[in-house]
């Protein structure tokens, strides 16, 4: 049997997470299909037919597809599902909000956020934000899986070249409309699939005291994150925040300042390759999954590291 | 208009969640339980929309064991009108819940239900969504705003990398994400009221729903432990390993 990959993109660009589900999909070694959904998708389209290893791209192009919208996305792919064995995608918002709505349409159990494949119907997943860790065996005759991204490489994005077929919409459902995005608008890169984050906790004071942190970012082309406690004190917004609530990391190098390392931190950084930690607080727990332990003030340590790095 | 609120009832959040010597699953005895973060978020929500005069009725259905009554009583504590309890296995999964939680609202007709993105235990994030594709209506996920318009809701979603703002037709499942609210505690009086709020209990057979698992868990298992390494003396020592020995920067 197949496998079915469904390619998340922002209309320009296949979003990286996707990769990594690739990687994932090919550990079945199986024949792995793409399936691209949206509006004026061609190019798109003819980048995942670019991907190594993807054996043909399935291509839904439709005004109702634009957005994403999952009451529109889900008949779609229950349609076609039944070619296939496996259907992967990125365990991001995109395929969160979409995958478990055509799992109950298809009337299967979804196998979420997997860190391992084990076999055609047996996954490693992480439960309690990653405090336990459970192997999980499917019984369903369609395996629908996200993929956390970081715990798979990356894909080749060249070397294939697949042929590129249409499939028919399944139109509109008419229950839901896209309105707008606010992107959170910056240069650098995102803290998912950024391969060096900084990031700072409550130990950072105040808001205006993140520019510290953004001016080393700059310098090492790293995305900035925070901790619940930085973003809970108005130090940084949102979208920042790394931990259990917030998004998972594991990038080459993490860097930690002024962060304690509360547990629902820990669960969203602790597989990083390399973590530096810089907190003048000798006894912060963050130092017990610290590589590199700097007990200093970091607002003596930040300023010596930014000059040290120009 | 009627809203339902799933709730559940997990280890709370500030424990320590260990695993059982044998693998078979969490230790779940003498440790303490409490509602589902996240839900507490839906039910504060809800509350918020009565409160303003777009609902009547709140009501509150948990799905497990028979302690899951004290979640729904917390529920009530803080303002909600009643309660249903359904009798099942603690380890029923998303799909099953969905189906429950359809057949319930197929009973109730509510305008809306509204619940908690995920359960912090097993961080499936799947019963919303799955509940909306049964009853074929839209699914709002992720919300950090909630504003009801005649028989629609603007939400705006954190999506990866910004917010999205979506319209969605009445009925919907609305799943909320943590900065929507900060919920409320339950006052005393309120605590005193909520037990004399009814507490229906139905079966998984009265809904005519099969909760048989399609997953069967083979083992839980401790992650790795990550080593603490080693202590640098100086910015320039750490600048000097990253780049000699970690080779990172």
């Amino acid at each position: 049997m197949t496998i079915l990959v469904i390619i998340e993109h922002d209309n320009e660009n296949i979003l990286p997470a996707t990769f990594n589900a690739i990687t994932a999909a090919l550990k079945l070694d199986k024949p792995i299909e793409a399936l691209v959904v949206g509006k004026d998708v061609q190019q798109i389209s003819e980048a995942a037919s670019k991907i190594e290893f993807i054996s043909k791209v399935i291509v839904a192009d439709g005004a109702e597809f634009a957005h994403n919208l999952a009451e529109n996305m889900a008949p779609l792919i229950k349609k076609i599902a039944k070619s296939y064995s496996h259907i992967f995608t990125p365990a991001t918002t995109f395929g969160k909000n979409i995958m478990p709505r055509t799992a109950a349409l298809l009337d299967v159990m979804q196998i979420s956020d997997i860190i391992e494949v084990i076999s055609s119907d047996t996954f490693k997943r992480p439960i309690y934000a990653g405090n336990a860790l459970a192997t999980v065996r499917s019984s369903d005759p369609i395996k629908l899986i996200t993929v956390r991204s970081t715990a798979f490489e990356a894909a080749e994005k060249s070397g294939g070249a697949a042929e590129i077929i249409s499939v028919e919409g399944t139109g509109s459902v008419g229950l839901s409309e896209y309105v707008s995005t606010e992107q959170s608008g910056s240069e650098r890169p995102e803290l998912t699939s950024a391969g060096i984050v900084i990031s700072g906790g409550r130990g950072m004071q105040d808001k205006s005291n993140f520019a510290m942190l953004e001016n080393v970012a700059d310098k090492l082309g790293a995305a900035v994150g925070a901790s619940r406690a930085a973003v809970d004190a108005g130090f940084a917004p949102n979208d920042y925040q790394v931990g259990q609530t917030g998004k998972v990391v594991a990038p080459e190098l993490y860097m930690a300042v002024g962060i304690s390392g509360a547990i629902q931190h820990l669960a969203g950084m602790k597989d990083s390759k390399v973590i530096v930690a810089i907190n003048k607080d000798e006894e912060a727990p963050i130092f017990q999954v610290a590589d590199y332990g700097l007990v200093a003030d970091l607002f003596e340590a930040i300023p010596e590291l930014d000059s040290k790095l120009s | 208009m009627k809203i339902l609120v799933p709730v559940k009832r997990v280890i709370d959040y500030n424990v320590k969640v260990r695993v059982k010597q044998d693998q078979t699953g969490v230790e779940l005895d003498n440790v303490k339980m409490a509602m589902n973060p996240f839900d507490e978020i839906a039910v504060e929500q809800a509350l918020r929309i009565k409160e303003a005069g777009e609902a009547d009725e709140i009501i509150i259905v948990s799905i497990g064991p028979i302690q899951s009554q004290e979640t729904i009583r917390t529920a009530l504590a803080m303002g909600a009108d009643r309660g249903i309890y359904i009798d099942a296995p603690h380890e029923t999964e998303p799909l099953s819940v969905a189906k429950l939680l359809a057949s319930v609202a197929g009973k109730e007709k509510p305008g809306l239900i509204m619940c908690g993105k995920q359960a912090i235990d097993d961080d499936n994030n799947q019963t919303g969504q799955m509940t909306a594709a049964i009853l074929g209506w839209s699914q709002a996920t992720f919300a950090s705003s909630v504003s009801l318009n005649k028989g629609n809701a603007k939400v705006v979603r954190e999506i990866d990398g910004g917010l999205e703002t979506i319209n969605v037709k009445l009925p919907a499942v609305i799943t909320v994400d943590l900065r929507l609210n900060e919920p409320r505690y339950a006052s005393l009086p309120n605590i005193m009221k909520a037990k004399k709020k009814p507490i229906d209990t139905l079966t998984t057979e009265e809904l005519n729903v099969e909760v048989e698992p399609r997953l069967s868990i083979i083992k839980i298992e401790e992650p790795s432990t990550r080593e603490a390494g080693i202590k640098v003396n100086s910015v320039e020592e750490l600048v000097e390993k990253l780049q000699a020995e970690a080779k990172v920067i």
